[in-house]
């Protein structure tokens, strides 16, 4: 790499990993008497260790070590914004951790050129017994201001937060919606070269969520600062990040233009709507008709893991039949997170006719632009030949949503999450 | 605002990590907010408000005078020194001691959701109630002041010497809490020992009675053994300072000063050590 072009680099992360011990994290005891016996048996702990000293990185690879991020390299140069996306439990969070020094890394390197500000939570440390003002000032430290440039941004931060009347309001009393508006204009007064954002907007109000995008934007585009972002939310990512990487069990997997690694990542990500096979082995009913095996198709007929809101979406079930009975029925009940069923899709209404099944088959439920919000919805599977259940299983498999633009406003919505969304419109006259 | 040349690198320590001041300089105003924010909540709420500050010292007075000085007629080393006024002299800074104690003891635990979503120097998080507990030790002087001017008792010549004392005891509680906080943040078992320790080391401190005692009844040895404990400098220290006929205890005061140093920088390089592990283990 020439010299010209390493002076643009603003984070390199190279071979970075992060090792937990599952149960006893980073070999400490949780309590003295488990230390203590630790201790009397270090002399034959230490015996072994010396004996398998052989094994590269032996104290790393044993069973009980979990690998929350491993082999993570990339760059990002000066101006970029990346979007880090992946699935929850991907590693997103352990690596953005590391980034932000917080926790320290088992392996690899991490170079940072400039200053950084992360932002892991909006309103760290706010306080609530301390006024508005006064939770600016702690929030500002704790996220690194000084009181001096506090002072500056002031009269910007309370503009901003819109606020103004209730500064000196215990911010008990606040809105939670307050709340976040006074914490979010705290973040977004930083002004770092370097921000480090987990997914905070998935906070707030539309019309304060526009604002903080905006905010964002103006960061990343106008000022040439690096903005390193983590999100569930692919049209923001597609519309705010210049690049985007895709983590997978702690490691990358898909790097490139956000266009291409969302839709990577909607058609490709690890298998969320196979069902549960053990589960189903496990269903209730005479199992003289079961399913088998589930696969979600998106709008184009490609096999997806994740639903996208608004699309039309396929949910194809493939049965077998064990022995032949009347009038078959399936029956699909979406939850919602709370457990409560939101809609169920019953065969014996919407299918024209009687169902002729074979031995086995696939039977396809399609649902024209998905009702649903961004989410985890469970989906229970009952089949039935006439009154007789053959097999019902709850929570048979989940289906991830991600936001999408449901109306074709090209807007997002972005301040509802784990619900239905009906089709409407507006006329004026 | 023209680009910094900050260089972070950020990879596993493997050597020692040295305790590096320029970057605790730079976050000192974090440290002022938080103690503000301590002092600031502690009261709020409260109908009584600071004279809870005066309160709790105050009532532990009154029960060492009537116990200790009455009941159990323990002699204050001077026929001239009223119980109260000696007691008063004790029990004061020792309620500096265990409070600021007990809260760095616990303010790993107490302030994880802070420290595992944002970086600074950790070691600010101990270091809070040394000096938000200060603000109550002022204000509990002034049942010095009553004390000493219902007894017409004019403090002696070394009163001047006090911040000395005063310092060993700020010195242990910073050292202890480097300690504590990060053994309670690792093995909540220290939690626990924390509560009824406190009570044990107050009896073994020289707060109801005089340190002389245990020279007269243990002997010289035990009495240069008993300054190791840092508390008994801080203690007889403080309150020679403020009495005419005693002349101050400069031995136990260096010996205990030396212990409390050690204290304080042995906590400090292992808090240090520890604070990688902070994260993963609150």
């Amino acid at each position: 790499m020439s010299h010209n072009q390493q002076q643009h680099i603003a984070v390199a992360v190279s071979n970075l990993g992060k090792a937990y011990r599952i149960g006893i994290a980073e070999q400490k005891e949780e309590n003295l008497i488990s230390a203590m016996i630790k201790s009397i048996a270090a002399p034959f702990k230490n015996f072994i260790k010396i004996k398998s000293l052989k094994n590269i990185q032996s104290n790393t690879q044993g069973k009980d070590v979990f690998w929350a991020n491993r082999n993570i390299s990339f760059e990002v140069q000066q101006g970029e914004v990346l979007g880090i996306i992946g699935k929850n439990g991907a590693g997103k969070s352990t690596l953005l951790k590391m980034l932000s020094r917080i926790t320290e890394p088992t392996e690899g390197r991490i170079e940072l050129y400039g200053r950084v500000a992360s932002l892991l939570e909006v309103g760290t440390g706010f306080n609530p017994e301390l006024t508005g003002r006064e939770n600016i000032y702690l929030n500002g430290t704790i996220l690194g201001l000084t009181r001096k440039e506090i002072e500056e941004r002031y009269d910007s931060i309370v503009e901003f937060s819109g606020i103004e009347k209730f500064i000196e309001t215990p911010v008990k009393r606040y809105s939670s919606g307050m709340k976040v508006r006074l914490a979010f204009a705290v973040a977004a007064h930083l002004d770092p070269e370097i921000l480090i954002i987990d997914e905070v907007l998935a906070v707030g109000d539309a019309e304060f969520q526009k604002k903080c995008l905006g905010k964002m934007q103006e960061v990343a585009g106008k000022q040439g600062r690096t903005v390193l972002f983590v999100s569930h939310d692919m049209a923001a990512v597609k519309k705010l990040c210049t690049r985007a990487i895709l983590l997978q069990h702690g490691t990358i997997i898909q790097e490139g233009t956000p266009n291409d690694v969302v839709n990577y990542y909607l058609l490709n990500a690890a298998s969320i709507a196979n069902g549960n096979e053990v589960a189903f082995e496990h269903a209730k009913g005479n199992k003289k008709f079961v399913i088998q095996q589930v696969e979600l198709l998106n709008e184009h007929g490609e096999v997806t893991q994740i639903a996208e809101s608004g699309k039309d979406l396929q949910i194809r079930l493939f049965y077998q039949v064990h022995e032949k009975g009347p009038d078959p029925v399936v029956i699909l009940r979406i939850r919602n997170n709370l457990e409560q069923v939101l809609f169920t899709c019953l065969s014996r209404n919407s299918y024209h006719g009687i169902m002729q099944l074979n031995q086995t088959g696939s039977i396809s439920c399609i649902i024209p632009k998905l009702p649903l919000l961004q989410g985890v919805y469970s989906i229970d599977v009952v089949l039935k030949f006439g009154q007789d259940i053959t097999f019902d299983i709850e929570s048979a498999f989940n289906i991830e949503v991600e936001k999408g633009d449901f109306f074709g406003t090209g807007k997002l919505n972005n301040d509802m999450q784990n619900g239905m969304i009906i089709y409407h419109s507006w006329s004026m006259e | 605002m023209s680009q910094s040349h900050l260089h972070t690198i950020i990879e596993p320590a493997n050597k020692r990590q040295f305790i590096n001041l320029k970057e605790l300089i730079r976050y000192k105003d974090l440290l002022y907010y938080m103690v503000l924010r301590d002092v600031t909540v502690l009261y709020k709420q409260s109908v009584l408000g600071f004279l809870w500050a005066i309160l709790n010292p105050l009532f532990q007075i009154v029960v060492f005078s009537l116990i200790f000085g009455k009941v159990a007629g323990i002699s204050t080393g001077n026929p001239n020194l009223p119980y109260p006024v000696f007691s008063c002299l004790a029990v004061i800074p020792w309620t500096y001691f265990s409070s600021t104690f007990t809260a760095s003891s616990n303010s790993l635990i107490t302030t994880s959701a802070i420290f595992t979503k944002v970086y600074f120097p950790r070691m600010i998080i101990p270091m809070v109630p040394i000096f938000s507990k200060l603000v109550d030790f002022f204000i509990s002087l002034i049942i010095l002041l009553g004390v000493m001017f219902f007894y017409q008792y004019v403090p002696g010549k070394n009163v001047w010497l006090f911040p000395i004392p005063l310092f060993i005891i700020i010195i242990t509680s910073t050292g202890l809490g480097f300690w504590l906080s990060s053994l309670a943040l690792q093995y909540r078992d220290f939690r626990f020992a924390i509560g009824f320790i406190l009570p044990l080391l107050m009896y073994v401190a020289p707060v109801a009675y005089p340190a002389a005692k245990v020279q007269q009844q243990l002997g010289d040895t035990a009495y240069h053994l008993y300054a190791l404990y840092p508390m008994v400098g801080g203690i007889e220290g403080f309150r020679s300072s403020f009495l005419q006929s005693q002349p101050f205890p400069w031995t136990l005061v260096a010996t205990s000063g030396a212990v409390a140093i050690f204290l304080f920088i042995t906590g400090a390089l292992y808090f240090k050590k520890m604070e990688k592990h902070f994260a993963d283990v609150a």
